[in-house]
């Protein structure tokens, strides 16, 4: 089994002297290709930055990490942009679409970045918005879609250039029930489908889909559970469906 | 990718159509103002030297110094004095007695052998303010000058109908008479004035041409002229004294210099100028009164050209305000286009196209303003438009895009994309 993320000793310092913050003390992580992993952690628990670290936006003050095989630390500014561009797809929490442009063109957006022809851009984004169920919404701006067709347009642009690792930093927390529910269904669907999923939430509920649940306290990990097989279908929706919010 | 960028640039100027436009107002002025007033300065220092030329190619014109040539002013009261006083033989002062000019002045410019620069001598005398009268009908001839046919030539005096006069008119002391096209409007209105007599200070005078017509230049009318053979002028009008110049014509434009000195040496001799002596004529050079003047209008020009940069360079400074506002509006946005794989260039790029599409846009709008104002006439001046002008207004505009716009374009570029996405 390939590992697509291979954390080592990581260390993520804010600040020097007396009010240097210590967000990450030490965490060691290696995520295989397929697995769908949660991670919890209250706020200040150091997730965030744990997140960042993994999408290449920000570098560890300490320790190594390394994204399909590569060191991230010894690339360079223009590296990384490509590193992101064409092995990690995020999904953020407030969906940061681009406004004033279609979900099409921000599907197609990494895709341009990438130097992807037109006509293959616009058929590959096609294809991505028709796997998140948005096949009739692709002449809609941001303003004209609502939170979770949104957040399911972000999921499709962080599919659309097939990444090694896709990277969701909360991607339910600003969704209601139902649009929560349509969301974590094309993440489960994606994870059916082999892809490598990494999440950040502090819902139990959402935790309870991932193959894998990480907790995070004060910069460390504490609890490293395993729900399902990485090689299986993740867990599904608990029981009956009934969910607190 | 380039293509892309391009279009991320136009579409985030389109979004703000408002903001855009004032900023390409900005630089249309700026690059408006360097294309109307270079074209101003241009058009008049044009008009300048089409008045010099109106006054004759090659021409130098010898005049009696009555303002004390480097002894200043005052000197020439005293040299009249001095010439009253029946031309004692005393040499007080600088100034060696003054002559006048006269009609075997002229003759020993024409000399071939000591002047060999020089084409043509015309000895001049002037009345001004003469009373012609053609059948009842009166005008004040402005000038009314008297010379030989050389001088239409050196001065520039085309006629538009009819002919000069002749040498053999002046030989023979005949009253013949060349007007400008004021005097014949004046005193024959539609009645054609060729072979008809006016009669100035009670002697007839035959109209054998009309000039054409000049124009006027400041506060004289150029074509309120009569010219006639220089003994009839001398006859009747003026008396056979002082010549009022000589007009000296030299064989090209190269040989101007050559015959100012030969002038210049063949009259201090006859008017007995040696080195510590201040000369008793002096010798307008119509080249260097040319010269002077058209860079004198170059400074003038170049002045109204800095003027306008000032204003171009405050359109540059509005694109780099604008550009900067433009770059934390949409903070957020560029962190997203980072978070999602944008290169630094790309960013760059894109903020450095919309600054350069701002100022080109101003560019191209502001030459069209420019051009269509220098069409009308700006207090008196007709704008000529000077070519380079539009191409360098053109180019500066566009580099101003380019360094106006680097500032905020780099700083967008250089935004970590953790930070960007943060800003609220």
């Amino acid at each position: 089994m390939t590992t697509v993320l291979d954390v080592q000793d990581v260390t993520k310092v804010y600040g020097t002297g007396d009010t240097a913050v210590h967000a990450l003390r030490g965490v060691r992580l290696t995520v295989d290709q397929g697995d769908y992993v949660a991670i919890m952690g209250a706020s200040g628990s150091g997730k965030s930055t744990l997140m960042n670290i993994l999408g290449c936006l920000d570098v560890p003050s300490g320790g190594r990490y390394l994204l399909d095989g590569l060191d991230v630390g010894a690339l360079d500014d223009r590296r990384l942009a490509v590193l992101r561009n064409r092995r990690i797809g995020f999904v953020f929490q407030s969906f940061n679409l681009i406004p004033r442009m279609s979900a099409l063109a921000n599907v197609e957006l990494p895709l341009a970045y990438g130097g992807v022809k037109a006509a293959e851009r616009r058929r590959r984004a096609l294809a991505a918005l028709a796997q998140v169920g948005l096949a009739d919404r692709v002449g809609h701006e941001p303003n004209e879609l609502s939170g979770g067709q949104q957040q399911r347009v972000a999921v499709a642009r962080a599919l659309v250039t097939s990444p090694a690792l896709l990277l969701a930093d909360e991607p339910t927390g600003n969704l209601d029930t139902r649009s929560t529910e349509d969301v974590l269904g094309v993440l489960d669907r994606l994870s059916a489908d082999g892809r490598t999923i990494v999440l950040i939430t502090h819902e139990d509920d959402v935790a309870a889909r991932a193959k894998r649940v990480i907790r995070l306290v004060d910069g460390r990990i504490v609890e490293d559970r395993r729900a399902a097989p990485v090689a299986g279908p993740p867990p599904g929706p608990m029981g009956t469906g009934v969910r607190h919010r | 990718m380039t293509l892309e960028v391009l279009r991320f640039a136009l579409r985030g100027l389109a979004a703000n159509k408002l903001r855009s436009g004032l900023t390409t107002l900005g630089i249309l002025i700026g690059v408006g103002a360097v294309i109307m007033l270079v074209a101003v300065g241009n058009g008049s220092s044009q008009q300048v030297q089409k008045n010099i030329e109106r006054l004759g190619t090659n021409t130098l014109t010898v005049m009696p110094s009555t303002s004390g040539g480097r002894g200043g002013g005052g000197g020439g009261g005293f040299a009249r004095l001095l010439r009253a006083a029946g031309g004692a033989a005393q040499q007080t002062g600088p100034r060696a007695q003054a002559k006048s000019l006269t009609v075997d002045d002229a003759r020993a410019l024409a000399d071939a052998k000591s002047a060999p620069s020089v084409k043509s001598v015309s000895p001049v005398v002037t009345a001004s303010s003469a009373n012609a009268t053609y059948e009842g009908t009166a005008h004040a001839i402005q000038q009314f000058v008297g010379t030989y046919p050389a001088y239409f030539e050196a001065s520039n005096d085309p006629v538009a109908r009819g002919t000069y006069f002749s040498d053999d008119d002046v030989l023979n002391d005949r009253k013949v008479v060349v007007i400008g096209n004021t005097v014949a409007e004046d005193l024959f209105g539609t009645v054609d004035p060729l072979g008809r007599q006016i009669t100035v200070s009670g002697v007839n005078f035959t109209v054998v041409g009309v000039l054409k017509t000049k124009g006027s230049s400041g506060f004289q009318d150029a074509d309120d002229v009569a010219i006639a053979p220089l003994p009839a002028v001398q006859q009747s009008l003026t008396g056979y004294g002082a010549l009022n110049q000589i007009v000296v014509q030299a064989k090209s434009p190269k040989t101007v210099d050559a015959a100012q000195s030969e002038v210049t040496g063949i009259l201090n001799q006859r008017h007995d100028i040696t080195g510590s002596n201040t000369a008793d004529f002096q010798i307008l050079n119509q080249a260097s009164l040319q010269s002077a003047i058209s860079s004198s209008s170059r400074t003038f020009t170049v002045l109204l050209g800095a003027v306008a940069a000032i204003s171009l360079l405050v359109g540059g400074i509005g694109i780099t305000n604008i550009m900067l506002v433009t770059v934390t509006e949409r903070t957020r946005e560029i962190g997203i286009r980072k978070a999602i794989g944008a290169p630094k260039g790309a960013i760059l790029g894109q903020f450095l196209v919309e600054a350069t599409v701002l100022s080109l846009l101003g560019g191209l709008l502001g030459v069209a303003a420019g051009v269509i104002g220098s069409q009308f006439t700006v207090v008196g001046v007709q704008p000529v438009i000077v070519p380079s002008s539009i191409a360098l207004a053109l180019g500066v505009s566009v580099a101003i895009g380019l360094f106006f716009g680097s500032y905020p374009a780099n700083r967008a570029a250089k935004l970590r994309p953790i930070e960007a996405l943060r800003h609220e």
